[in-house]
């Protein structure tokens, strides 16, 4: 036996298994992988940020006694009706289709509970959701699946899709297994085909065409409700600028850990900006036209807590919205599915394949025996407890910074834990004065 | 992101109107671009004279003396100045001119003027008192900047060479590639905008032997994007839609004038129009009329 | 019949007055009232007549901008001249009449109703249309009943390119020419039912034609679940 030492096997850096398994999985089936969900990749985040709090040179509000206010008004450009939130955390927009009546019952029944707002999806508004949600935010998008002017006027407010954090550029997928009756039926779509979505709105093009778009809606709907319109995180400077000059009332920006319901993996992971880049530009564009605050700012993608919550406010957005976080808050990816998850070969924390309509927590399904698991009050009740939760951290943030109202609270009571986010976000590196890329004179952030 | 609107008159009579008819275009254009206008109008094309457009932030001082030191005449026109000579002698005054690098000129040629700024298209059009002037033809453009900065020299039209202008509707997406490529055969673009690189390249495409119309067929494929072009030369007019064309255009013709606008809106107090054939231009397709 | 002078009123009266007839905006609408009104002066101006939602008439006298007759339900809408882009976008009921051409996107995503254009379309003439009926007099342009999904887009005239593009079910009659077929469009038989059907649009459009003069186009159905050997044609 040759007793000569060998080195460790070494796997590739380049090639690991994971990229193999990519490579072998697209030879053998000829077609890219499709998935739901964003970009699980690490992007810098609000992890990385910290608060200052206050100590000597700046005085705390006292907890539970002084009031930290955190109601927000979206829509008080041009709309008569403003849309009035108790808190500064929205429901973002998710379609029926993608996800079960019953999903879409538990997030407007949550919604309620908390004082917020719901938003539909690709698809159609259902009769369940409008009864279930008191302040529903009707999308308006490419391909106009389910779009009826009698939905439209009964919508508490309109967003405009232009794209999605998961998808700049793209447009949605909705394959066979989840085109039931009812589906096919409101999208005017023969049952079981893979339903492809358009990724620029048929009837225009561009922000010059959008203005004209915008009076359209504002005409047909007695210019009452605002209009929200909702950018990918592409171009967040130029796009959040058109999207004012547009007329928008709210500028809903979706960073790339901002889910979707399905498109390619490839998308998700490699086209789009994190969360945190895309912010700072967005407030620069409102604040050049010097509209910050007066046409509102709603931003989504990867956010978790109140502290994500809190730090976005912080950074210049009037209102957050989360998507991914509150299908975990009604029960998906849970671990006390995991045997299921491991059938569908998969893990609970990874399934991803929300797709192919298999969802064991019946979320992301039409399957009605998937879909019955799912129980809408208690679901809704969980989900309202998580947004209860979120915004009390976040007033206890907002109060260790001496605010009485969470809008108050600045890039200034923020610092960076890493170069990189210090950078994205505009804020100075922790114990030092110094923000890459930026003079300290200059305090602007570009 | 824009209005564009354009006039070609085939019938003399009317030249005396074209400032006024387009000043009335343009202003109709103002929601498709608030941020800056700019029009461009051609005439005196056989004075024998040579016109040089100046622009200049600060003109009280850099056009006082002006007409002294360049020895030949100077029409001030707010920040504008208008420099005309015979032209034989242009060459010397574009060599003097470079040694004033405040002043930017902005178009030279025997017909054309090109006047823009930052503003309302109404408030433009009064500065310049576009509606005073007469021509042949002329092209307007209202702007909603996209991703370059809302600057004078940022408007429209574009002119990259003697009597050519170009103005944009839409965005294209291989502009910088393609600056890069022009940089590289000596063209010079100033700005970062991407409708100056589509007007550098037709004037590159130009100097190297092709009409505007074979300059045009040789954009299609070599710019990317969206766009819809309007562009003047010394005396034609012409127009290019992209193969997808999603950006709007209507064009107007009757047997006093061609008339472009990128609504239909832009054309309804021209006279005669609802007699006009009137129509949108295909895709990929190119169309001229010439003197 | 009353008028409304585009000229002396604001746009947002103009459609606030026509929405209130029979109904009214939010209403239920269907107040039964056969109502007729003009609007002068139109100038090309955008979003004229749009979100009715009762059976009035309303005749538009001039040409107009984007939008015209958007999302209309129940009213009959004719507009005397030309009309811009996305006129009778997504219609569900009543019937649009453009006497002149209409611009792109016409009838783009329309549930229902009927839309008649006496010209010609511009490109993108029912993009994505769920239902509408669609008879145009004279040509269409480039890209039309591009993913179309129901509803029946009837040409007299010639057609451009790539007509039908990743169609669903979606009929497509023409008679003159198609410059060329997207990807998925087929030519199909014309059976009886179809002359049928066709007889029909034509008659309620006034359209002089005889329906045998007609093709068929409708989907392959080769792009209604991905396949690799089509990925060219996604």
């Amino acid at each position: 036996m040759d007793k000569t030492p060998g080195t460790h096997p070494v796997k590739p850096w380049t090639f690991d298994d994971y990229t193999n398994s990519y490579i072998r999985r697209a030879a053998a089936t000829g077609i890219y992988d499709i998935r739901g969900g964003g970009a699980k990749r690490r992007v810098p985040h609000f992890d990385d940020l910290l608060f200052l709090g206050a100590s000597m040179s700046r005085y705390p509000l006292e907890g539970y006694r002084e009031k930290c206010e955190t109601k927000v008004a979206l829509g008080t450009r041009f709309a008569k009706n403003p849309i009035m939130l108790d808190i500064p955390i929205t429901i973002a927009g998710m379609s029926f289709g993608a996800l079960s009546g019953q999903a879409k019952e538990a997030l407007g029944r949550g919604a309620n509970a908390a004082g917020t707002s719901t938003t539909t999806g690709d698809g159609g508004m259902t009769i369940e959701e409008r009864s279930h949600s008191n302040k529903l935010v009707y999308q308006y998008l490419p391909s106009r699946y389910g779009m009826n002017p009698d939905d439209l006027r009964k919508a508490d407010a309109i967003e405009i899709v232009v794209g999605q954090g998961a998808k700049p550029g793209g447009g949605g997928m909705l394959l066979g297994q989840k085109i039931s009756d009812r589906v096919a039926e409101m999208r005017t779509l023969p049952k079981g085909i893979d339903q492809r979505s358009a990724c620029r709105h048929p009837d225009w093009t561009g922000p010059d065409d959008l203005e004209i778009k915008i009076l359209e809606l504002r005409e047909i709907t007695g210019w009452r409700v605002p209009i929200y319109v909702k950018i990918g995180g592409a171009r967040p400077y130029f796009d959040t600028t058109l999207a004012i000059k547009a007329g928008a009332d709210v500028v809903v920006l979706d960073g790339m850990q901002g889910g979707t319901a399905a498109t390619q993996d490839v998308f998700i992971e490699h086209v789009g900006q994190p969360t945190l880049a895309c912010i700072r530009p967005a407030v620069q564009a409102l604040q050049d036209l010097d509209v910050h605050r007066e046409v509102q700012l709603v931003l989504s993608g990867g956010i978790r807590t109140g502290a994500d919550v809190a730090k976005a406010l912080a950074l210049g957005a009037d209102a957050v919205s989360i998507g991914t976080a509150a299908l975990i808050a009604l029960g998906d990816n849970d671990p006390a599915l995991e045997g299921e998850y491991q059938k569908l070969g998969t893990t609970a924390g990874a399934y991803d394949d929300w797709h192919e309509g298999q969802d064991p927590a019946g979320i992301t399904t039409q399957d009605p025996k998937l879909a019955a698991r799912l129980d809408p009050v208690a679901a809704g009740r969980r989900l309202a407890n998580y947004l209860k939760v979120m915004t009390l951290e976040a007033q206890t943030i907002a109060r260790a910074c001496g605010k009485n109202h969470v809008l108050n609270l600045e890039p200034e009571d923020l610092c960076a834990l890493t170069i990189e986010a210090s950078a994205m976000a505009g804020v100075p590196l922790a114990g030092t004065n110094w923000i890459p890329g930026q003079t300290p004179e200059s305090g602007k952030h570009d | 992101m824009c209005g564009i609107v354009g006039l070609f008159l085939k019938d003399k009579a009317l030249e005396p109107e074209l400032g006024g008819l387009l000043t009335d275009m343009l202003v109709t254009m103002s929601d498709r671009g608030p941020d800056s206008a700019g029009i461009a109008v051609y005439r005196g094309a056989d004075d024998g004279k040579v016109k040089i457009t100046l622009q200049s932030s600060n003109p009280e001082q850099d056009f006082e003396n002006l007409e002294a030191d360049l020895n030949t005449e100077v029409v001030r026109i707010d920040s504008h100045a208008i420099v005309s000579c015979p032209a034989d002698h242009a060459d010397t005054i574009l060599e003097q001119l470079s040694a004033m690098p405040h002043l930017r000129v902005m178009s030279t040629g025997d017909a054309i003027e090109i006047y823009k700024e930052v503003g309302l298209p109404k408030s433009v059009a009064e500065r310049f008192n576009i509606h005073q002037l007469q021509g042949s033809h002329g092209i307007g453009h209202t702007r909603m900047a996209t991703e370059s900065a809302v600057t004078t020299l940022g408007a429209h039209p574009f002119s990259t060479g003697p009597d050519q202008c170009l103005v944009h509707n839409g965005s294209l997406s291989n502009h910088n590639s393609l600056r890069r490529r022009l940089a590289r055969q000596g063209v010079n673009v100033i700005t970062q905008n991407d409708t100056e690189v589509a007007a550098a390249y037709l004037t590159w495409k130009m100097q190297n032997g092709c009409d505007l119309g074979e300059a045009l067929e040789a954009g299609i494929s070599d710019l990317d994007g969206f766009y819809t072009f309007v562009v003047g030369t010394r005396n034609g007019f012409g127009v290019l839609r992209d193969p997808i064309a999603c950006k709007p255009a209507v064009l107007a013709e009757t047997e006093q004038y061609v008339a472009f606008g990128s609504e239909y809106r832009a054309l309804v107090n021209l006279p005669g129009i609802e007699q006009a054939n009137v129509w949108e231009p295909e895709p990929a397709t190119v169309y001229f009329w010439e003197h | 019949m009353e008028t409304y002078d585009l000229t002396a009123m604001e746009l947002r009266a103009v459609n606030a007055a026509l929405q209130a007839k029979g109904g009214g905006e939010g209403g239920e609408g269907g107040g039964g009232s056969n109502q007729t009104c003009e609007v002068i002066n139109p100038r090309g101006s955008h979003a004229i007549a749009v979100g009715l939602n009762a059976p009035i008439e309303v005749t538009v006298e001039g040409s107009t901008g984007y939008y015209c007759a958007g999302m209309n339900q129940q009213a009959t809408i004719n507009v005397t001249g030309s009309a811009g882009p996305g006129v009778a976008e997504n219609m569900m009921s009543g019937k649009v009449v453009i006497n002149g051409d209409a611009s792109q996107y016409a009838g783009a995503t329309a549930h229902g109703g009927l839309l008649v254009i006496k010209g010609n379309a511009s490109s993108r003439c029912g993009i994505s249309m769920k239902g509408v009926d669609i008879v145009v007099h004279g040509n269409i342009g480039h890209m039309s009943a591009f993913m179309a999904q129901s509803g029946n887009l009837v040409v007299l005239g010639d057609a451009g390119d790539a007509l039908g593009d990743s169609l669903y079910e979606a009929h497509i009659f023409v008679r003159g020419e198609v410059k060329s077929l997207g990807a998925d469009c087929i030519q199909k038989e014309m059976r009886s039912e179809h002359i049928e059907k066709l007889a029909h649009l034509l008659k309620q459009a006034e359209a002089d034609a005889d329906p045998k003069d007609f093709r068929r186009y409708g989907s392959a159905r080769q792009l209604y679940n991905f396949d690799i050997d089509n990925a060219g044609d996604y």
